[in-house]
């Protein structure tokens, strides 16, 4: 084939995309949002995503915290500056690490369910069900994940700062030899609000960006089994792609500061 | 070949303008209904009346638009042209709230049963009573039991998830669910695929029995020939996009028509083609 009219097709093919994501956004936003609201859906939902993800968040977190304790007191003592390293552990878990690491083990965790479970729901015709029973699947399904993505998200984060801390904390107090009260002290006095909720406010992002993708590409799914594999595998990877995506320009442009 | 019979033809007076809504007036109109995918041209030009209270089976093979046929009438799909009136109302540009209010009119059993497998029986069968008009859990909980009564399943089934049902039992309970908001039109897709002969014979009498206490129309796609003998009241067969016979099953055996000959003895040579592609 023509390589311009490869070029071609590959830009047209994006554009689509574009523009059927755009769509599904405006009408998960419109319709989903007014009522008629499904709180119990969203309840379960919140359990789902928020309560039954802590442990891979709490595992992610507190390793994270210690592996970055250990680098920065590698990286500091060349030129003698160690009693930097809980600031910057605290530092680096809440603006950073924190946010990022959380919603990408989300991706993996709830878009993909999501995408699973909506593209089962597309491929059996239970959303076609659900249509006509007189329930909006925007509604029922897409809108109670949404919100549910927004609101866990920034409580998982929440956790994963204190755990992420304290990870840093025992690496920093029991291999590193760091005296535990002037740890804390350090951690405590360098910390500000601003770098709790900045990565708060990243984390909704990231919950919209993640729950979003996950209903996308399951309602798009097509062609039973495989059309499933595909969509859990694009949401996984695009919700990936746009949260690191997302994290640059909300640090570049409302935090940087 | 075209047109057969009674059907087409018998279009009652006064209907389009919805006044009449007795016995034998058309509830469900069709004309010129079209619908491609792509290049794919599946409806071409369907044209097709429903008397109320009656039921009409609808025949043909694999990928003539049988499916497609039904879901323009729910509004699943949404047709490239044509019209189609339900109750005296065009339907086919509604939308929102309208669409919504039309779709009340509806119950529909889907080929695979489309059960909710996240829940139990009985909120599959209440869904409808619950999500769509807000009916409350407890009382819906109570119509859902007597629905599941009026399909044979006991009331211990209520609580059980559909996983753990035979394909047949996940029929009944899908047909519980169809006729839980007591629709004016039911739509039976594929009702008898995939089930044994007892089972389909069992769910044909039930289809026919729940129609007919619920009193309402029922548009039913099938290629299982013992299945239209046991429902229809009328039997069109759709081909290439069309509808090429429609008549009382009485005539059925002598439409006359080749390609529905074909058909109903199941022969391998005739006018019909085996079509590659869906």
């Amino acid at each position: 084939m023509n390589p311009l009219a490869r070029i071609g097709q590959v830009v047209l093919a994006l554009l689509a995309e574009i523009g059927r994501l755009t769509l599904f956004l405006r009408d998960a936003l419109i319709i989903g949002l007014l009522p008629r609201w499904y709180p119990r859906q969203m309840l379960i939902q919140l359990m789902r995503m928020g309560y039954h993800s802590l442990p891979v968040i709490g595992l992610t977190a507190f390793f994270t915290g210690g592996v970055l304790a250990l680098q920065i007191y590698i990286g500091s003592s060349r030129f003698n500056a160690e009693n930097l390293v809980s600031s910057i552990v605290a530092l680096g878990i809440t603006r950073e690490l924190g946010p990022v690491l959380a919603a990408l083990m989300m991706a993996g965790r709830v878009s993909a369910a999501i995408a699973a479970e909506i593209g089962t729901m597309r491929v059996t015709e239970q959303i076609d069900a659900l249509t006509t029973l007189s329930v909006h699947p925007m509604k029922y399904l897409v809108a109670p994940r949404i919100v549910a993505g927004v609101v866990a998200l920034p409580l998982l984060v929440l956790v994963a700062d204190i755990i992420g801390i304290l990870g840093g904390y025992v690496v920093g107090t029991r291999s590193l030899g760091f005296n535990a009260g002037s740890y804390l002290a350090n951690t405590v006095n360098f910390l500000q609000w601003d770098d709790v909720t900045s990565g708060l406010i990243k984390a909704g992002v990231f919950g919209f960006i993640l729950a979003l993708m996950g209903c996308y590409h399951g309602f798009n799914s097509r062609g039973g089994a495989q059309g499933v594999g595909r969509a859990t595998t694009n949401a996984v990877v695009s919700a990936s792609i746009l949260i690191l995506a997302a994290n640059y320009v909300l640090t570049s442009t409302l935090f940087a500061k | 070949m075209t047109d057969g019979k009674g059907g087409q033809g018998g279009k009652a007076p006064g209907a389009a303008e919805g006044v009449a809504t007795g016995e034998g007036d058309i509830h469900v109109s069709v004309r010129g209904l079209k619908k491609s995918f792509g290049p794919k041209v599946v409806l071409d030009g369907v044209d097709l009346d429903v008397k109320r209270r009656s039921s009409l089976v609808v025949i043909g093979g694999s990928g003539t638009g049988k499916s497609v046929l039904i879901k323009c009438i729910i509004g699943l799909l949404r047709p490239d042209a044509g019209s189609i009136v339900i109750d005296g109302e065009e339907t086919v540009h509604l939308k929102g709230r309208a669409r919504a209010r039309l779709m009340r009119k509806f119950g529909m059993l889907f080929q695979g049963a489309a059960l909710f497998d996240s829940l139990p029986v009985w909120e599959n069968v209440a869904f409808g009573l619950i999500h769509g008009q807000g009916v409350p859990r407890r009382q819906a909980r109570e119509v859902a039991i007597d629905r599941l009564a009026q399909v044979g399943m006991p009331p211990e089934v209520a609580d059980l998830y559909p996983a753990e049902l035979s394909g047949g039992m996940q029929k009944r309970v899908g047909l519980a669910r169809a006729i839980a908001t007591r629709p004016e039109i039911i739509l039976f897709d594929e009702p008898t695929t995939g089930l044994d002969p007892i089972m389909a014979a069992v769910i044909d009498e039930l289809i026919v029995k729940t129609v007919k206490e619920v009193g309402a129309t029922a548009i039913t796609i099938t290629h299982d020939m013992q299945s239209v003998r046991r429902i229809a009241d009328e039997v069109a067969m759709i081909y290439k996009g069309r509808i090429i016979w429609h008549g009382p099953i009485s005539q059925l055996d002598n439409s006359g028509n080749p390609y529905v000959d074909q058909f109903i003895h199941g022969r391998a040579d005739g006018p019909i083609k085996m079509q590659v592609r869906g």
